[in-house]
């Protein structure tokens, strides 16, 4: 019979995760726990020079200072930092020639992903660094992008082929002592990706990482740094899955962007790591640290982001706008569905003079879910004719569920213009029944006017991976949509 | 008895309060109804029945459409199997635009009737035909689904998706309100010309003046939840001059 929104949000319940298998390779772990001594074995294990090691003990020292912070609007129970391996790697015999001496139970993961490497480097074009677990696991079309002087690579590798760039950015936008998992990540990050564009150099494909967490009871801390020189551009996605698991999983990454004179960094995630069951039990706990620092005149940080995954998500992809002219954006679609909560949203600030930024931010909450937007716009005194335009919009399915949105404005600078606009709405019943009455079922109504509320974020993302973030949204939707 | 739609007795009630109290009616192709009747009447309530909206509870009667018992049908069925309802009020869907729309729901009918999804370019031909019909800017068939519309323009895309779906059965509900005379005159046209022998059109209105444009084989008069009346086009006329209450009284002697 017809739509009510008590059985949509009762259909919404059974959500269906479809990334949620294991994968049965050996792996070779780390003892459990964290201490000092951990961290000298992967740093051994990944043959670290002193340097990098010293910046790893430097910031497990303030880390131990430090509290986890209670300020977003999320609770869930204390993580125990003791009951979590900091080293997981996929066990391979030896250094690999080709994707065909791959393990097969790794390279069918690959390819229960989609994201078969074989075919995306003949089809797509899309570099694809793919990290599991802890380490970086395949680097494609390096060679490709090296003729350009592109350096696309695993975080280790970067550490031992080009330790003066790695030594001169590496938390140059997000200090150690930026906030407590910022620091946790630096002390105990195993892997990740580096991306170097040198000047004038436009990136002439996309460049990818997929994350994933394969191991039960393991974090993922991995780094990401992409230092785009002057007059380049670089478009950059991320794409994240884990199993299904009973326990929670801690994810903290860092993310470093910087951008010189006339650089343009285009940074794409779809977020899709396990939310858990309908019950609330199990998922991905996603504190993730991600910065842009437009360090150049005239240079562009733009960040979208498309989460519909983790039980919790503290996300918060920012740019400094020091250069003056500077350009940052953020577009985010955030889905929360059954027991899911997410606080995320971004901080611009500005610095240099003539800066602009724009936020756009698409809130989705259905089921039990909380979804909040928390969003800074701060304009140093320094900075004049700073211009910044925010929109956040909520979208509610069903009654239970709820959306906040907590937008921050300081302007020490007279000369700027802030503009704030905010909405709620409801999947109308009135909606859903015109659709009907056209002939178009439930499922597909409902998938219609979310991916039509996102579209505004939905079309900045490349085109793939805008198909890949439609289908998911479905698919978070319960499989009603898609 | 018709075999295309025939309403028997059918009483519906919304929130416990009863609006329909025993509607007969019977539609043979062809043919064009209008409704007409003062406020609260029941008119609106009798579209949104056929069409299945939710809120409403049907308590009695039947309604029989092609040989199906309608009642029984889902909304989308009851519109894949070719009943369509012109809202009085056409609902917004931002960022959804309005041919992917209209694809979403032709193909979902075709699926129905077993047929493959329409070709890119079939549909591009009837888009560029329908919109001829009804004078639909190209503009508005490309901007999200009646955002930001003027009133006109959301009644001239109810006709446009009525012809791009071919129904059997079209409800025009009030689609005359709000209408200046030119827009009135390009919606009745696209409907005089959707016409044929095979289809049937419900026209509910309060004004005689649509009937000027899309004469109607067949006038009723609804008053307190049932058809008190009915006649030929004369009685709209009638109706336009002497105002309900003559035949009010004619049911309710004082």
């Amino acid at each position: 019979m017809a739509y009510t929104e008590a059985e949509l949000a009762k259909e919404l319940k059974d959500k269906k995760y479809e990334f949620g298998f294991v994968s049965n390779f050996e792996s070779d772990k780390a003892p459990i726990g964290l201490s000092e001594d951990i961290i000298r074995l992967i740093s051994a294990k990944k043959n670290e020079p002193e340097w990098m090691l010293e910046y790893r003990l430097k910031a497990y020292k303030v880390w131990q200072e430090m509290t986890e912070p209670t300020w977003a609007h999320i609770h869930y129970p204390k993580v125990d930092f003791q009951d979590i391996y900091y080293y997981s790697a996929p066990k391979t015999k030896k250094k690999l020639n080709s994707l065909d001496e791959l393990d097969p139970e790794l390279k069918s993961m690959y390819d229960k992903l989609g994201i078969s490497t074989e075919e995306q480097k003949r089809l797509t074009g899309v570099a694809v660094d793919v990290v599991v677990d802890s380490v970086s696991v395949e680097t494609s079309f390096k060679e490709k992008l090296g003729e350009l002087g592109i350096i696309f690579c695993s975080f280790s590798e970067a550490v031992q082929n080009h330790p003066d760039l790695v030594k001169k950015y590496l938390g140059s936008v997000v200090p150690t002592n930026d906030n407590f998992y910022a620091a946790l990540n630096s002390a105990v990050f195993t892997d990740g990706s580096f991306c170097y564009i040198p000047k004038g150099v436009r990136c002439p494909m996309e460049l990818s990482t997929y994350f994933r967490i394969n191991e039960a009871q393991t974090g993922q801390f991995e780094r990401t740094l992409v230092v785009a020189d002057a007059g380049s551009y670089v478009s950059y996605l991320e794409g994240c899955t884990a199993p299904m698991r009973d326990e929670n999983q801690l994810h903290a990454a860092v993310v470093e962007l910087i951008a010189l004179d006339d650089a343009e960094i285009k940074y794409s995630t779809v977020q899709n790591w396990y939310p858990g069951n309908e019950e609330g039990k199990g998922g991905i706990y996603n504190f993730v640290t991600k910065r842009g620092l437009c360090e150049g005149r005239n240079s562009k940080i733009s960040w979208t982001q498309v989460e519909t995954g983790s039980a919790i998500t503290w996300k918060y992809p920012s740019c400094v706008l020091k250069g003056d002219n500077s350009v940052g954006e953020f577009y985010s679609v955030a889905v929360t569905n059954n027991y899911q909560q997410a606080d995320t949203g971004t901080k611009m600030l500005h610095i240099g003079k003539n800066t602009k930024s724009t936020i756009i931010s698409k809130g989705i909450s259905a089921g039990k879910s909380n979804n909040s937007y928390r969003g800074l716009v701060k304009v140093l005194p320094k900075a004049s004719n700073a211009r910044n335009f925010s929109q956040c919009d909520s979208l509610l399915i069903g009654s239970e569920c709820g959306a906040h949105t907590f937008p921050y404005i300081e302007a020490q600078n007279k000369s700027a213009k802030i503009e704030h606009e905010a909405t709620t709405s409801k999947i109308g019943e009135d909606q859903v029944f015109y659709c009907l009455q056209r002939g178009i079922d439930e499922e597909k109504a409902v998938s219609l006017i979310v991916n039509g509320y996102a579209k505004e974020v939905l079309n900045k993302l490349p085109m793939e991976f805008a198909i890949e973030a439609q289908k998911l949204l479905s698919i978070s939707l319960e499989g009603s949509v898609g | 008895m018709s075999d295309f739609l025939n309403i028997k007795g059918l009483q519906a009630s919304i929130e416990g309060n009863q609006i329909l109290k025993g509607i007969d009616l019977e539609i043979n192709p062809g043919e064009v109804h209008a409704i007409m009747g003062p406020n609260g009447s029941g008119k609106s309530t009798l579209s949104s029945v056929l069409a299945g909206r939710e809120e409403y509870e049907v308590e009695g009667g039947e309604v029989t459409f092609l040989g199906n018992d309608l009642l029984d049908l889902s909304p989308e069925d009851r519109a894949r199997e070719g009943i369509f309802l012109a809202f009085q009020y056409p609902v917004e869907i931002p960022g959804v635009s309005n041919i992917n729309f209209l694809k979403a729901a032709i193909n979902a009918k075709r699926k129905h009737q077993g047929l493959d999804d329409i070709s890119a370019k079939d549909f591009m031909m009837m888009v560029k035909e329908k919109q001829a019909l009804v004078e639909l800017k190209q503009s508005l068939a490309n901007r999200s689904v009646n955002e930001s519309f003027s009133g006109g323009e959301k009644k001239r895309n109810e006709i446009f998706q009525m012809a791009m779906l071919e129904p059997k059965l079209g409800i025009l509900d009030e689609t005359d309100s709000g209408l200046d005379i030119d827009a009135l005159k390009i919606v009745a046209n696209g409907v005089n010309k959707l016409k044929n022998k095979d289809n049937a059109f419900v026209v509910i209105t309060h004004y005689q003046r649509l009937l000027n444009y899309i004469v109607p084989d067949f006038v009723h008069v609804l008053y307190d939840g049932r058809i008190v009346k009915s006649g030929d086009k004369s009685l709209a006329l009638e109706l336009e001059s002497k105002g309900y209450d003559w035949i009010i009284n004619e049911v309710e002697p004082a």
